[in-house]
């Protein structure tokens, strides 16, 4: 079972080339729906505004790209933005899942599509592990993490338009499992598998999926802003600054420990 | 001046939804991003201002009397024990400070109350408060006045 191919034996039943052009298509829709979202939220015109306005410091072209290494390093592989240590766990859990599964399909469609082409063990496997990963991660945010669950109460079954991603992205790994549980070909699991990934990449403009293009961005437009001095208007100054230590304000924390350790996130928010 | 959220910034983890004492910042049903679902009814507290880790949220001032191009801008380090203000004034002025939130590590100085012994029923009968009089130094002799502190009250303005 984990040694086979699914999408192989899928090969006699419908035409040829038949799921390397769904995945080109489904390519093409995420990207069409990228830019849509792009041009129709005018994300990116306030992200050239914002980077071209003035600032104290100009940033040379060196920074720039050390700027870009660490937030793709820091930022986006480990998706340093979340600070409750769970969400960031099930968060990196589906994002690799998610990569090691779509990269693994692109290479079982296009590389071994029949059974006269047997895929390598390592692929198949990493392809099960993705998927596996995707639901685990998918399914503790969906029951466990998601805010209006956690937080608010609410029933994990009470769906919104802001689930269109996360269930989909489920929806379409979980039955990934099941149709190459029940050994590929096609019937209903299928179609139904098929269903499920349309709406994921071709839902793009309703959807966050575009997040994952979104998010780099605005942390790497964070960082700039920090290198150049404006800080988006933030405060820059910092008690460990010696300068700022013989402020009259800073009196009484002369003889206080520089880490006061947690304050209101001793407790996770869910008071409310 | 209400309060409103940078998407692209916030990461939906509640904190703002938590603090506000308004209860008017919620979680958006499309993007699962914290919102001011009330701005008419917003405190100006800053509250979830410096509770967000992500600085996701800013205050618009009325335009009546904060015009283009002016910032407030709050950062909260909970860690080092210090708020931080910015203040861009649109004439260009700018002015920072930096103040203590706490003395202490947080969470040393919460009195124990579950290790405190139950009142008496004398206690529970009394007119006196939990950690009085100790607290308001009844029991160094009764109240304080000038007189038992040995001083006197002159007539007149004096300096």
């Amino acid at each position: 079972m984990l040694t086979s191919n699914p999408y192989a034996a899928i090969s006699g039943s419908l035409p040829e080339g038949f799921m390397k052009w769904y995945i080109a298509l489904m390519i093409v829709s995420v990207i069409v729906g990228t830019l849509w979202d792009v041009i129709h939220k005018g994300s990116a015109k306030y992200f050239f505004a914002n980077l071209g306005k003035k600032a104290p410091r100009e940033v040379s072209g060196g920074e720039v790209v050390a700027i870009a290494i660490k937030t793709g390093l820091i930022d986006v592989a480990t998706s340093k933005e979340f600070c409750t240590q769970s969400r960031r766990f099930a968060h990196l859990l589906t994002m690799y899942g998610f990569i090691l599964y779509l990269v693994t399909t692109i290479l079982m469609v296009f590389s071994y599509p029949t059974a006269a082409t047997p895929a390598p063990d390592l692929v198949l496997t990493l392809w099960w592990v993705g998927a596996l990963m995707v639901c685990v991660g998918g399914y503790w945010f969906w029951f466990f993490i998601r805010v209006d669950v956690a937080a608010e109460g609410g029933s994990p079954f009470r769906l919104m338009k802001a689930d269109l991603f996360v269930l989909s992205l489920i929806a379409s790994n979980t039955l990934a499992l099941i149709w190459a549980l029940a050994g590929g070909g096609v019937g209903v699991i299928f179609w139904l598998y098929l269903l499920a990934h349309t709406v994921l990449f071709v839902g793009v403009p309703w959807s966050k999926f575009a997040h994952m293009f979104f998010k780099p961005a605005a942390a790497f437009e964070k960082r700039i802003s920090e290198a150049n001095g404006s800080n988006e208007n933030l405060p820059f100054e910092t008690r460990d600054d010696p300068e700022q230590q013989k402020r009259h304000s800073m009196e009484l924390l002369q003889n206080a420990p520089m880490n006061m350790g947690l304050g209101i996130k001793r407790e996770a928010p869910r008071h409310y | 001046m209400p309060t409103f959220v940078y998407m692209t910034r916030c990461d939906g983890c509640g904190h703002c939804v938590d603090i506000c004492p308004s209860d008017i910042m919620h979680i958006d049903k499309t993007y699962r991003r914290a919102y001011n679902i009330e701005p008419n009814m917003c405190w100006e507290c800053y509250s979830c201002v410096k509770a967000c880790p992500q600085h996701a949220i800013d205050v618009r001032g009325y335009a009546d009397f904060a015009p283009l191009g002016h910032s407030v801008r709050v950062h909260r380090d909970e860690q080092k024990g210090t708020i931080a203000w910015r203040i861009k004034f649109r004439n260009g002025t700018e002015k920072n400070f930096l103040s203590p939130i706490t003395t202490k590590p947080w969470g040393q100085c919460i009195p124990k109350l579950a290790d405190v012994p139950a009142p008496t029923k004398e206690q529970r009968d009394s007119q006196l408060l939990f950690s009085e009089p100790k607290y308001i130094r009844l029991d160094e002799g009764d109240i304080h006045t000038l007189k038992a502190a040995g001083l006197k009250l002159r007539k007149g303005v004096s300096y």
